[in-house]
Order: C-alpha cells, then structure tokens, then sequence
C-alpha cells in the first residue's frame, strides 16, 4: 500500500464520507433517520480507523505528518464527533438541513486533522482556515433564529481577524528564515524583535481559537447563539485540536524561543483561569455557563504547558480525552433538556432529581468530573495538569491555580445543589431521553468513571508522547 | 497440610448468610432467615472443629510444640518494596481454639434465636448482623496481620454497635450502641496508635515478624535503645495497643459501656457480650504475649493489677445490681479480669501457666456464661421484666432452665468438678507462685463471685415467698432448650480437658497438675459464698435490706456502680464540651466560616464589576485582541532587552 494511504487514512475516509453525503444530496435526498444512522455508522468505522495503525512517518515534503501521538489525538476527537452524532438526536431529526450539517460538521473536522498532521506554517494557516470557516457556516445552522446569524457573524469576523494576525506572523517567519518547514523555522538562534512579534502573533491566533483571555470574548455570544451540537463541537472538538496544535507549536516548532513564551502562557493562564471563573460565577444561561467554564479549564490546561514537554503533552492529552466526556455529557443533557423542556434557565434545573434523575445523576457526574473531585476522572485530568505546571517551580502561580479550582468548585457544585437539594418551582414532566442520547450519555459516564480508574490510559500516552 | 478451602469455609459461611440476608429482602429470605443464618454458621462450626482436629492431632505439631502455620497470605497493599500490608491466615493453637468458642457460641446462639426473635419485623436483618459479626470475629482470631486484625477489630465493633441497637425504636437502646461504640472507638484509637509505632518499629506489620524481633529474650535491649519518660518505644507502643483491648474488654475504667449494652437482644448478650467479643482483648494481649514478655514486662505488670482491680470492682457491683442481665454484664468483666490478669502474671515457656489458665477459663467461660445468659433470657421472656424482684420461685415453672442456670452457676462459682473450677483453680495457681498480692485479691473476688452468682440463683429460681404473681411459667422451645443443654453438658465436662497440652505460650505442651490441697481455700470460700446467698436470699425477712444498710456508703457506692459513670459524663460534657468542643465550635463559626464567606462574597462582587467588558460589540472585541497583542509583545521585548 502507498505511503499516504497509512499516514493519510483518516483523511481519506472523512473525505469520503463527505462525497457520499453529497451524492446522497444531489439524488433525492434521504430521510433524517437514514441519514442520522448512515453517519452514525461511518463515523463509527472513522473511529476504529483513526485508532488503529498509526505509524511515524511524512509525506508530500513534510508537509504532513504523522505518528501514534497525532493518531490518538485524531482518535478523540473522531470518537467525540461520532458521540455528538449519536446526541442531539431531538434537534438533529427537525432539521431540514441535516446533510448539509454534517458535510459542514465533517468538512471541518477534515481541516482538524490536516491542522494536527501539519509540518508546514502554510498547511497550518491552510488547514486552520478548513477547519474555520465551516463553523462559521454552523453557527448560523438555527436558521430561523436572529441570534444564530449573530453568533456566525460574530465568530466570522473575529476568526478573520485572528487569521489576518497569523497570516502576519508566518509571513514574518518567511522574511526572516526563508521557509515554512516546521524543522526550520524555529532554528533561529537570535531572539530579537522580529520573531517574538511574529511569534506572539501566531500564539494569539491560537489563543483565540482556545478562548484564552482576553481574546476569549466572543466565546460566550457564538456559544450561546449557536445551536447546541455545533456548540458542543466547538467547545470540545474545537478547543481539543487547539490545545494539541498548540502543545505542537510550542514544544516542537518553537521550543527554542521558551524565553518568549513562557511568562506569557503564565499570564494569560492566570488571566484565562481567573476571569473564566470569575465569569461563569455570573451565569444564567446554561450554554454561556458551560462556555466560560470552558474558558477557566483552558486556564488549566496553559498552566500544564508550562511545564516539560513530555509530561505537559501527556497530561494535556489525556486531560482532553477526559474533558471530552465530562462536557460532552454536560452538553448532551444540556440538549435534551432545551429540545423537550426549552430550559436555558440554570434556575429551572431545580430539583430535577425528582422528576428526571437519570439526566440529573449524568450532569452531576459530568459536573464532578468537570470540578475535578474524585474518583471522577476530571480529577486525575487536574492532578497532572497541575502537577505538570508544579515543575516550571513558580510555587504562587500553582497556588493560584489550585485556588481557582476551588471556585470552580462552587458554581459546578451549585448546579448540583440546585438538582439535588431543593424543590421545583413547577412540576416538571419526566423527559423523554432518546436511545442513542442515553447511549452517548453513558459512554460519557463510563469514560468519567473508569478513564480515571484504568492507568494504562495515561501510561500509554506517556508511551507515544515522547 | 492445612485444607485451604476447609479453613476458608469457616469466616466465609456467616459472611455469605450476611449477605443474602441482609440484601435479599423476599419473603422467602425473611421466613426462613434464622434457618439460613444457623444453617451457616453450622458449616463453619463443622469446618473449625475438623480444622481443630486437623490441627491439634495430625499436622500441627511438630518437634513436640504446635508450630504457626501461615495457611495462605497475599500482597495487598504494597507501598514500597519494604512497606507494604498482606492479608493472611494464620493458625496456632490460640487461634484454633477461638475459632472453635466462636463458631460454636455462635451457633448455639443462632439456633436459639430463631425462636426468641420470631415474629420480629427485621427478624433477617438480625440474623444478617449475626452473621456479619462472626465473620469479622472469625476473621479477627485468624488474622495473620495486625492491620488485617486492625480491619476485623473495628467490623466487631461495628456488628456490636449494630446488635446493641437492633431495638432502635427505643431511646435507651440506642443510647447504649452509641456509648458502646464511642467508647471502643475512643479505645481503638490507641490501638491503632499503638499499631503505627509498632510497625514504625519492626519495619512490618506480620505478627510473625513483630514477635520475632520483640518476642524473645535478646529483644530487650533492642527496645531500651529509644525511651520517652523512662519507658521505652515498645512498652509505650505495647501499652497503646493494651487500652484498645481494654477498650474491647471492657477492662476498668473503659468497662462503662458493658452494662449499657445489655439493651441488644440477649442471645446477642450471650454472643457477644459474654463469650466472643469481649474477650478479643484478652485475646489479643495473648497474641502479642511474647512481646510483652520480653519487650514491655512493665506494661505486663500493668496489665495484671488493671485485670485483678477490674475483677474486684465489677465483682463488688455485680452483688448489689438488681437488674439480672447487669449482673451477668458484671461478672463478664469481673471474668474478663481474671483472665487479663492470669496474663499478666504469666511467665513464659516452662513457667507459663498464667497464659495457658487464661486462655482456658476463656474457653470455659465463654461456655457458662453464654449459657446463663440464653436461660436468662428464657427468664425473661417468660417474666418480661430484667428486675429480679419481679422473679422469684422459677424453680417448679421452669425445671430445666433452673438446672441448667445452677449447672452454670456451680461452675462460674468455681466449685469441682464443674468446669469453671479447673480453670479459675489453674489461675489462681499460677497467681499464688509469681505475685502474691494479686493472689489474695482474686481470691476474696473469687468467692464473692459465687456469692453473687448464688444471690441470682436464689433470687430468681428460689424464695417463692416473695414472687408477687403466679403467671404461667413456661419452658423454652426445643430450639432453645438443646442449645442449653449442649452448653450446661459443656460447663460439666469441658474442665476435664488437658487443655495446657494444646495451648501455651511457647507451643510446647505444658504439664499442668491439680494441687488438692491449694484448691482447698477457695472451694472453702467459694462454698463459703454460697452459703451466704442463701443465708441472705433464700430465707423469710428482710435479712437483705438489713445487711444493705448495716454495710451504709460502701453498698450505696457499689449500687451506684462507684460513680464511675459520672465521672465519665463530667469528663466528656463538662471538661471536654466545654474545654474543646465549644472553642472549637466558636473557631468554626466565627472564624473559618467568616474567611469562606468573605472569599465567595469579594469573588461575586469581583464577577459583577468586570461583566461589563462582556459588551457583545465586535469592534471592541477586535480592539482589544490587537491591544493586548501588541502590549505582549512590548512588554516581552522590554524584559528580554533588560536581561
């Protein structure tokens, strides 16, 4: 078999799946439930393919890599959008649009792949703008709605922004090393002005990608303006393939400018942390609650990356694998509980225990695992994010950061105080959880539960991050 | 060799009947419950005999001495390569013959329940603690591991804390289980303590391991290296280890909750709180004996005077209490006492007598005393009523429970040839050859123990003149009267055993004789003490009453049980509520929950100041992602420049 048929496997399924849905759309068109399954079904194959044989190796000039690390990485974010096709199923069904979704959906998922098997600054932007401008498209998928066109415009003219800045910064990088090569261009010796401006140029642009503050603030509109799957992909696909590019960028690409980066990823951790949270405390709305938590967990996983690289690739790795389950399940109740009862309202989950306690006892589980208590798998997701950070030896900055997971405690905790301990204002019908939602549901749990239970998942990781 | 699976059946039978019973609730379950439960436990009972067979007369001697024989262990928390905590079985000829008391106590105990508990609305979940209880008593005596033991210990104290309470719907009885438990746990706490700085010692927590660096005669100078207040490291780890067991044993001044606890059921009485649990003090004193021996003789010494005063005073309570099963709690401690310090005097290898005629009035107590407390609680259930007042004349109603009650009585009180004689003769011997003082107070205790023994008797079963109604006296079921009737052939014949052939402290059998002439002192006194039962009890008049006030304060000290009660309570709610738990209250409240307030109050006002940046304008957003690029970079060029 070529070369590229190993290396480039996901990316030629999901090319596939993609063509098959458009030939489906240029016939008659299928029926949701169809659609839904066939999927459902490909996306499951796209799983086991990205887990499985995942050799070194590049093609095409370097300009796309691979090796059992980008594999794993491919593979959580395969299993996530397969979970998140299997949600949602409320919303999905209604829609009259639902090929196009997932062509849209896929098509960016595409462009996280290329992005995290790049070898090239040109195929970073290239693949950063794939993965981009489907979203935007998505975000506008609540199509008779005035705040999702609101979202998608917002997120289209912020992404366009930051990409104008990227676009800077690596045009910067050509000036001054005459390549694109990742091998190169972080070989010059001398720090001087230029590429520390195109460095933090480039840093920002995937800073505002993970919602870093203070490049975070249109975070909270897209979330919120977007319907809840896309917003799902977003806070968890998404924020997953930044995180890993940027673990890429800063231990491989340019490792050799720590001197640059590294008291600027303590602060706009502590920034990220400390705002996100501080934020979150305020919110009503459970999709900008789950946004700005979100924010205050990329807090900590900057705090990781402060470390070496080594152990800050396997912890922040494995902390997305868990993150994947906690919010995903998070989202998923989230969905069902706005597509059969129309809450957003964080004051109407009161005493949801009573009336619906399966979607009560996953949030909880999700919330847990999310605030990082034991033995919930969020917990060990922190431990080592922390514990990695403790390395870089800055006793206050870990303080800090232990310090906010305390706050985050509290409103985590609220949220499960207000399910658990008081009455509902109004009795609430029991929901209808569909089947698949249930399944996704307890696959999250079971990835909650044991991800922190079975080591060999972290062992492994170490074993392919060095 | 040992059968593994055979010795396994033993703890696992009453486990496996703990858990069906306590989780199956069908009605199936519920009927039959008491007939699971002893089904159970009769396996185990059959299995710890033939191990005992197995043991004592076809594998486990060798070089004429019974060897430890570690049946099975495995690695169950390894910390480091040096540290780590095994779980294991281990048999020796202590441990052996527990097995058998327990399981067959137990048994007893269970048949006999089925019957006084029928119609009870949680008649499994009774039989379900039973079974939990001897399990972890089991498991205790065959635990390799002193944390393994450690483990069982507190499950003891758990099922006890549960059985106690089983009545919970009345105030007094959960006030009991509550005080029992408090006050063991307050006690195990030393133990524990004592565990640590063991182990910290040894470098493990195997028994074999710790007696085999402290139980031998060269240990000594090892354990004098270290010393705080001029006793060394082990003594005081050994004397931590000894309050836990004196917690357990009810052993002054911790003996507080005994009395409470005869709120539980009484087969559980008889269970637990006379025959098993109560003992697993003196058990472990005796598990650990070589260490105190060699290591902490000091602490040995402590142990005999706190076993001799311990039996003294309860024995003095127990004939002024009017409550018939407080005085069976009291003459359980004042037995218990005998045999803590029986180990106390003891010597070791050829001169170890104590520690044999402790473990054998064990043996034989566990026997009469689990059998007063069953006709007791025949007694009572026929009279519904603990006060001996309301009893009297038993004797023609209740032909066999009378016999068996005397049987008992004969043989606590120490008269031959019932089997509380051959061992509390055994005691006093080997008391009367290494310290004499304790001699002549187990002996004056020992014949008020047949005094009061006797004023039961005469008080419940004779002296018809005073019994105030005729109600319809009838005997026990067959499930309860065969229980009585094994335990009442086992108080006659069980002194005959040649028990130091079996169990010594070094192993090796030791040859123990009757001195006729030594026993005849206290036959004299115990026969003596009987007299004066019926002298007092078993006539017209008011001869009691006279005495009572003849003898002033010292019988109104015992009656009110030496206010040892009340100075506990103004212990724990003067000196410690007020002392410790109000400033810590007050510290609580006032000052970490002001500093929780405050932090949740500054971070919600925080959050509302800077909601404001959150303006939903892209312009501004794109604004400030420009600013805060460029002022990054000044701000990182400016340090870099500087450096």
């Amino acid at each position: 078999m070529p070369d590229f048929l190993i290396l480039m496997k996901s990316e030629l399924l999901i090319t596939l799946i993609i063509f098959t849905l458009l030939l489906f759309k240029l016939g008659k068109g299928l029926a949701n439930e169809k659609i839904l399954s066939l999927v459902q079904v490909l996306l499951l194959i796209n799983v086991f393919v990205s887990a499985i044989g995942n050799t070194r190796g590049s093609i095409f000039g370097s300009l796309f890599v691979n090796s059992p690390l980008i594999g794993f990485q491919k593979t959580t974010l395969s299993l996530g959008v397969y979970l998140i096709s299997l949600s949602f199923s409320g919303w999905f069904r209604k829609h009259a649009h639902l090929t196009e979704f997932f062509v849209l959906i896929l098509s960016s998922l595409l462009g996280m792949y290329f992005l995290l098997s790049s070898g090239n600054l040109l195929m970073l932007y290239l693949s950063l703008e794939l993965s981009t401008l489907p979203l935007t498209a998505l975000a506008n998928f609540e199509l008779e709605k005035k705040k999702s066109s609101e979202a998608a415009m917002k997120l289209i003219l912020s992404s366009a922004f930051s990409s104008g800045v990227l676009l800077f910064g690596i045009s910067l990088f050509y000036g001054a090393t005459g390549s694109l090569q990742f091998d190169i261009v972080g070989t010059s010796d001398v720090i001087t002005g230029f590429p520390i401006l195109a460095l933090v140029f480039i840093f920002s642009a995937f800073a505002f990608k993970l919602s870093v503050v203070p490049f975070h603030l249109w975070t909270a509109d897209v979330y919120e303006g977007s319907p809840l799957p896309v917003t799902a992909f977003l806070s968890v696909i998404s924020k997953g393939t930044m995180a890993f590019v940027l673990l890429t960028l800063l231990f491989k690409v340019f490792s050799r400018y720590e001197a640059v980066w590294h008291w600027l990823l303590v602060a706009f951790s502590l920034a990220t942390m400390i705002i996100g949270n501080l934020f979150a405390i305020r919110q009503h709305n459970i999709k900008r609650f789950l946004a700005f938590s979100s924010i205050a967990q990329v807090g900590f996983i900057l705090v990781a990356m402060v470390g070496v690289p080594v152990t800050a690739t396997t912890a922040v790795t494995y902390f997305i694998l868990v993150y994947l389950f906690s919010n995903l399940a998070a989202f998923v109740v989230a969905g069902v509980l706005y597509d059969h009862a129309g809450i957003e309202d964080i004051k109407r989950l009161k005493g949801l225990r009573q009336s619906n306690p399966f979607l009560a006892w996953m949030l909880a589980l999700a919330l847990f695992s999310l605030a990082g208590i034991p033995p919930a798998a969020g917990f060990f997701g922190k431990i080592f994010l922390i514990g990695t950070g403790a390395y870089s030896g800055h006793v206050w900055f870990i303080l800090i950061a232990a310090l906010n997971m305390v706050v985050s405690l509290y409103y985590y905790l609220q949220i499960v105080k207000l399910m658990f301990m008081e009455d509902a204002d109004h009795a609430m019908p029991e929901l209808k959880t569909a089947r698949s939602d249930r399944f996704t549901l307890i696959v999250c749990t079971a990835g909650i539960l044991l991800g922190g239970v079975f080591s060999w998942i972290y062992d492994y990781i170490q074993r392919i991050s060095i | 060799m040992p059968e593994l699976i055979l010795i396994l059946l033993i703890p696992i039978m009453p486990f496996a009947a703990f858990l069906l019973l306590g989780l199956a609730n069908g009605n199936f379950i519920k009927r039959w419950a008491g007939a699971i439960g002893t089904g159970a436990i009769l396996v185990s009972a059959g299995a710890a005999l033939l191990t005992a067979y197995d043991y004592f007369f076809v594998y486990g001697g060798s070089g004429g001495a019974y060897r430890k024989i570690l049946v099975t262990e495995y690695e169950w928390l390894q910390f480091t390569p040096e540290i780590s905590i095994k779980m294991g079985l281990l048999l020796d000829p202590v441990a052996v013959m527990m097995m058998v008391v327990i399981s067959f106590i137990s048994l007893m105990v269970h048949s006999y329940s089925i019957c006084y508990l029928k119609g009870e609305q949680r008649f499994n979940i009774y039989f379900s603690y039973l079974g939990l209880f001897t399990f972890s008593m089991l498991a205790l005596v065959m635990s390799s591991n002193i944390f393994q033991m450690y483990i069982f210990w507190e499950l003891v104290g758990v099922s006890s804390f549960l059985l106690i309470g089983f009545y919970y719907q009345k105030p007094s009885a959960v006030a009991a289980a509550k005080k029992a438990f408090i006050i063991t746990r307050f006690a195990d706490l030393g133990l524990l303590i004592g565990i640590l700085i063991l182990a910290f010692e040894a470098k493990s927590l195997d028994f074999e391991a710790i007696i085999g660096q402290f139980g031998h005669g060269k240990s000594a100078s090892v354990s004098t290296s270290s010393a705080w207040l001029g006793i060394s490291t082990i003594s005081w780890a050994m004397l931590l280890v000894f309050i836990g067991g004196a917690g357990k044993s009810a052993m002054f001044p911790l003996h507080v909750w005994l009395p409470d606890a005869m709120e539980g059921p009484t087969p559980v009485s008889a269970l637990i709180h006379a025959a098993t649990m109560v003992v697993a003090g003196v058990f472990l004193v005796a598990r650990l004996f070589p260490v105190y021996y060699f290591s902490a003789p000091e602490i040995l010494n402590l142990i005999a005077y706190v076993g001799v005063f311990s039996a003294l005073i309860a024995a003095i309570i127990a004939c002024t209490q009017t409550d018939i099963k407080r005085v069976l709690a009291y003459s359980t401690m004042s037995q218990i006492g005998f045999m803590m310090f029986s180990l106390g005097v003891s010597g070791f290898g050829e001169e170890g007598l104590g520690f044999t005629a402790s473990q054998f009035h064990l043996f034989t107590h566990a026997f009469f005393k689990a059998l007063l407390f069953l006709c007791a609680g025949l007694v009572i259930h026929e009279v519904h009523s603990n006060e001996v007042s309301k009893m009297g004349g038993l004797r023609k109603s209740m032909p066999l429970t009378h016999i068996s009650f005397l049987i008992a009585c004969l043989a606590i009180a120490g008269i031959p040839p019932f089997a509380g004689f051959f061992s509390k003769e055994e005691i006093l011997l080997a008391a009367w050859e290494r310290n004499k003082p304790v001699y002549w107070i187990a002996l004056f205790t020992s014949a008020l123990t047949a005094f009061y023994m006797f004023r039961l008797y005469f008080l419940i079963f004779r002296n018809s003149n005073k019994h105030l109604h005729q109600p319809e006296h009838r005997e026990g079921s067959a499930g309860q009267m065969v229980p009585l009737f094994v335990l009442a052939a086992g108080s006659v014949v069980l002194g005959l055993i040649p028990f130091g052939r079996f169990v010594s402290s070094d192993g090796r059998p030791l040859a123990t004789e009757l001195h006729l002439v030594f026993s005849i002192a206290p036959v004299l006194l115990a026969i003596l003490g009987v007299s004066t039962a019926a002298w007092l009890y078993n006539a017209p008049g008011n001869r009691p009453q006279e005495v009572s006030q003849r003898l002033g304060n010292l019988y109104k000290a015992a009656y009110h049980k030496f206010y040892i009660d009340e100075v506990w309570l103004f212990l724990t709610k003067k000196v410690i509520m007020n002392g410790i738990g109000k400033p810590a209250a007050w510290f609580d409240k006032n000052v970490v929950n002001a500093l929780v307030n405050f932090s949740g109050n500054s971070t919600i006002g925080l959050a509302s100041k800077i909601k404001k940046l959150q303006s939903g304008k892209v312009q501004l957003y794109g604004m400030v992602y420009l600013f805060t690029v460029i002022a990054s970079v000044l701000i990182i060029i400016f340090f870099i420049n500087r450096n």
